[in-house]
């Protein structure tokens, strides 16, 4: 499963080994990490819960990573994003990706991550000391997941 | 005997906007001319008080249509699973 959501944490080197699985033709693994941040639009925040639509989820992930594949030379991809209550400086979300070379692994890991935030369906919920509250949409988010849309064609459609 | 030809849908309301409208889901029977999703919002909107707030022309609201994300032309068919929620905020 190129995709998982679940509760527990997760380990980054036991993830990127599973996923290199020792493929002598990866030359390139890019990984990226999103964490809990303690403050968010000026407010500390002591905790947040992860909520999701099960079954949309999971297949909005697995047609993210698999456009990813159609758009850049990877060999395989992996997104984990935890859903629940989660802290300060815990792990959210992991995207890998392995290729030959680097520049496909790390555009489709930017890439894969950009169109998470906006359109796999999640929503955090942030406690604060004004109490709890939901996140809001950032603008900067659909531009960054834009961007692709000019940037770079599906293999073979340029 | 059923004398309407309406479409029996199931609703499902996520995050922000299943506290604001006080319900996880709920089953309807959307009259006939409420064939898309545009249409069924404005239907629900007209219900008012959270309804008419949430869903006013405007306001950034998601919809998926049996889990892939929908536009306003999106048509809608019974038995449909159809999502309304907020813009979503993981990473």
């Amino acid at each position: 499963m190129p995709a998982r959501v679940q509760t527990e944490d997760f380990d980054v080197g036991h993830e990127l080994a599973a996923l290199r699985n020792c493929d002598p033709s990866i030359g390139a693994v890019a990984a990226f990490v999103g964490t809990v941040r303690d403050v968010n639009a000026d407010a500390s925040v002591s905790s947040m819960t992860l909520e999701h639509y099960p079954g949309m989820t999971e297949k909005a992930l697995e047609t993210i990573v698999a456009d990813a594949k159609v758009r850049w030379r990877i060999v395989e991809a992996l997104v984990i994003h935890r859903v629940g209550a989660l802290h300060p400086a815990d792990q959210i979300v992991l995207v890998a990706c392995t290729s030959a070379h680097r520049g496909d692994a790390f555009a489709a890991c930017e890439f894969i991550m950009d169109y998470l935030k906006t359109r796999a369906p999640f929503w955090k919920k942030e406690e604060t000391p004004e109490g709890a509250r939901w996140v809001d949409a950032r603008a900067s988010d659909d531009e960054a997941a834009a961007r692709w849309h000019a940037a770079s064609k599906p293999l073979g459609k340029v | 005997m059923r004398d309407s030809l309406g479409t029996a849908v199931s609703l499902v309301y996520l995050a922000r906007l299943r506290e604001a409208f006080g319900a996880a889901s709920e089953r309807i029977e959307a009259p006939p001319h409420v064939n898309t999703v545009g249409a069924l919002r404005a239907w629900l909107a007209a219900r008012g008080g959270a309804w008419a707030t949430e869903l006013a022309p405007g306001r950034a609201v998601r919809v998926a249509v049996n889990h892939d994300l929908a536009g306003a032309d999106t048509p809608i068919s019974p038995g449909d699973e159809i999502a309304i929620f907020p813009p979503v905020t993981g990473g």
